[in-house]
């Protein structure tokens, strides 16, 4: 059975009365002491044996993070976050670095099982090839900050792509590390982006030489697993001129009754006529009916288009996490260059979600799109916060940017805040926005039919979001549908 | 037993009361025509049966071949065989009329313990049906009722229901607005379903729909009971003379 099938299958078993992957894996973890100083940056580099200029760069950030004052902007509210009570890093304990699935801890894996992770190393390392239309996927786990498995990575040698933990990067490619590493996303960009920089633990590392087209889609899997562990995940994705690739994230955490520290950088850069495709299912913990518990969710994700013709594309579909804070944006900085937002974000029970885009263009005839669907049900609130901006220089850029909401209920929130900046006369922006509610009718209209309330939601909701699914990958685009219909259950009474 | 037994029936939405003692049976293999002037209840009757919330039931009951029908979700009461044809059938923005089917039609089969309908079984029943209803299969790929002309969302309630093959079919107004070929095409779906273990019942203001579906009962509706019931000819009675003796009967 090809390993995105299997995935398929294991989505399809997920439990629908209750979120199925709050477990706990009992594993040994090597910890840094609580809270937050020099020493524990220092300890969190000194663990991933870094070179001294890594340090230095952690360091700055950390003391220019001290100085920054945490963002109230936004249309969420939770309590007062106590960075001094948190622990900033937390690794599986092992001997020496994995060579193969063998060497990892098998609780590790079982964890992976339930998960329905598709790590069929052996027969991928034994180069079995896949039947169907499945497109291969390679897979950059992390477990709690360290990556303990990495497949496909021979066949990605072959093409010359890199992919690899960024705490290897930062090791075997000092070069390209110390050239993209907060060339988006700068030190001092914003107070959890520095948080990031400051502490962060692990995350991948992709570079796409130049003219080369990955073979397959690239794939991390996030899942925090440590009590009160803060994650600080660093991804870095290079696409050298003329490139292309395609990376999925998704990600999963178990249950947990303590709110949970979520902060991570994504940086991408497209060089000319570069294309990355960046795909996220966000499925994390939500908290319970009352709210309590749950993933606070504050992440920087931007792209660079820093060459002529490049573009990069972002598709999100987020159901999970109490709190979302999450703006994956786009610096249209080269000519003709291309960005692209993509964005699901489904609330239910007492979720907060504040999320959207930012495109800046810059370069001459740069265009971007916008298509964002938010649905509120339950006691939730969901917010759009987008903007579109274009420099004095940018002549001829386009945006076309189409918001819709959808609200379930009477309890719930919808609210789009766009900004809209032109600052040359030959900018053309368009802004569409549409907010509606599943009527009574419609969904009797639905069971009239056979379809159970929730099946009828599902339906419906399953509909408003066609436009987005359709730009996710085949593979993901079957679990993002189901996990719509999982996040809203309950929604109706 | 008859198929569908109703006794008595009550009912009110809003504190206001539509339904006053309405009692029906109807049999399996016929076809029951239920006729009267605007806000006589015939479109309330449609969905108590169908079971739309905002109706409350005061007094009476409901048998669908021998069980309390008025204790059943709605999607049960469709797993068992009711059909509603919608007198404004709602649009599902995004949802083709094909994924729309599917959906309702295993929804229903596993309610019922059936096995799913596969894609490929599917398809092919459904190109049977739309065929022989002259319908394109064209409408199937657009969003559900999205962007249709009256004339088509009713035609679309019918391919629904000949897909579906329901026990019961309630046909709410089916006829209202529909030009000569689509009433005729309605009319042709209903008579398909025609059999000795199926039963209909077509609520019409006019006359004219029985052209084409003869009913074996024809009910006369008048402030929320029925006043008469007939043949097939009372239909043209009714067309000749108008309600206006029966709703001052019933006043």
């Amino acid at each position: 059975m090809p390993a995105v099938q299997e995935t398929v299958e294991q989505v399809r078993r997920i439990d629908v009365d209750q979120y199925k992957y709050g477990f706990v894996t009992d594993i040994e973890s090597d910890k840094a002491p609580k809270g937050l100083s020099e020493d524990t940056v220092r300890f969190i580099s000194a663990k991933k044996d870094e070179p001294e200029w890594m340090l230095a760069w952690r360091l700055d950030a950390y003391r220019h993070w001290l100085t920054m004052r945490e963002p109230r902007w936004s249309r969420v509210d939770y309590p007062q976050i106590d960075y001094q009570d948190l622990y900033y890093y937390s690794a599986p304990k092992r001997k020496a670095g994995p060579k193969s699935l063998d060497e990892i801890d098998p609780e590790i894996l079982k964890t992976y099982a339930k998960l329905g992770i598709p790590l069929r190393e052996q027969e991928i390392l034994a180069g079995v090839e896949r039947e169907g239309t499945y497109s291969r996927v390679a897979v950059d786990a992390v477990f709690d900050s360290v990556s303990v498995a990495t497949t496909f990575k021979e066949e990605l040698k072959k093409a010359g792509v890199i992919f690899l933990p960024i705490s290897e990067a930062i090791k075997q490619h000092p070069d390209l590390v110390r050239k993209y590493l907060g060339s988006v996303v700068p030190v001092t960009d914003n107070f959890f982006a520095t948080l990031n920089s400051a502490v962060f633990s692990d995350g991948s590392f992709v570079y796409v030489p130049e003219g080369v087209r990955c073979p397959m889609e690239l794939s991390t899997y996030f899942r925090i697993n440590e009590k009160n562990t803060g994650q600080f995940e660093r991804t870095l994705i290079i696409a050298d001129k003329g490139s292309y690739v395609s990376y999925l994230e998704g990600c999963t955490a178990p249950m947990r009754d303590e709110n949970q520290l979520h902060a991570a950088v994504v940086e991408l850069v497209a060089l000319d006529d570069a294309e990355i495709k960046y795909s996220t299912v966000q499925n994390w913990y939500p908290g319970d009916a009352e709210g309590r518990g749950g993933i606070y969710n504050f992440v920087t994700k931007r792209g660079d288009c820093r060459g002529r013709n490049s573009k990069i594309s972002w598709t999100q579909v987020e159901t999970g996490s109490a709190i979302t804070w999450k703006y994956p944006s786009c610096i249209l900085r080269g000519d003709n260059s291309r960005g692209e937002f993509y964005s699901i974000a489904i609330s239910n029970g007492r979720q907060q979600v504040d999320s959207g885009t930012k495109m800046l263009h810059l370069g001459k005839n740069s265009s971007s799109r916008i298509i964002s669907k938010g649905i509120a049900a339950g006691k939730s609130n969901n917010t759009y916060r987008g903007l579109v901006s274009a420099h004095r220089k940018a002549t001829g850029a386009r945006n076309f940017t189409n918001c819709d909401s959808l609200l379930i209920g009477d309890h719930c929130g919808a609210h789009t805040v766009p900004y809209i900046e032109a600052k040359n006369a030959s900018t053309v922006f368009e802004h569409e926005a549409t907010t509606s509610k599943i009527s009574d009718a419609q969904l009797f209209y639905c069971r009239q039919r056979g379809l159970s309330a929730e099946e009828a939601v599902a339906l419906i909701v399953n509909g408003f979001v066609k436009d987005v699914l359709q730009q996710l990958p085949m593979e993901f685009a079957v679990e993002a549908q189901k996990l719509i219909s999982i996040s809203l259950e309950g929604s109706v009474g | 037993m008859p198929m569908l037994e109703v006794e008595n029936l009550h009912v009110e939405i809003e504190g206001r009361k539509i339904l006053e003692g309405l009692s029906l049976a109807v049999n399996a293999g016929e076809i029951h025509a239920i006729m009267g002037p605007n806000g006589s209840g015939k479109s309330t009757l449609a969905y108590v049966l169908a079971g739309k919330q905002e109706y409350e039931v005061t007094q009476g009951r409901v048998l669908f071949e021998g069980e309390d029908m008025l204790a059943m979700e709605p999607d049960e009461r469709a797993a068992k065989g009711l059909f509603l044809a919608f007198q404004y059938p709602l649009e599902i923005p995004g949802v083709t009329g094909m994924n729309f089917l599917r959906t309702a039609i295993n929804a229903q089969r596993k309610k019922r313990g059936e096995p799913e309908l596969a894609i490929p079984d599917f398809m092919k029943r459904l190109r049977e049906v739309a065929k022989r209803l002259g319908i394109e299969p064209e409408m199937l790929r657009r969003a559900v009722n999205v962007g249709f002309s009256g004339g088509e969302k009713k035609r679309n309630e019918i391919l629904q229901m000949a897909l579906l093959e329901p026990k019961l079919c309630v046909l709410d107004e089916t006829d209202s607005g529909l030009d000569i070929d689509a009433l005729k095409i309605v009319a042709d779906g209903v008579n398909r379903l025609r059999s000795p273990d199926r039963a209909s019942i077509v609520i019409t203001h006019y006359q004219r729909l029985l052209n084409y579906i003869v009913p074996d009962v024809v009910h006369v509706l008048s402030k929320g009971r029925i006043v008469k019931t007939g043949g097939k000819d009372l239909a043209l009675e009714l067309e000749a003379r108008g309600y206006t003796e029966y709703q001052t009967e019933a006043a």
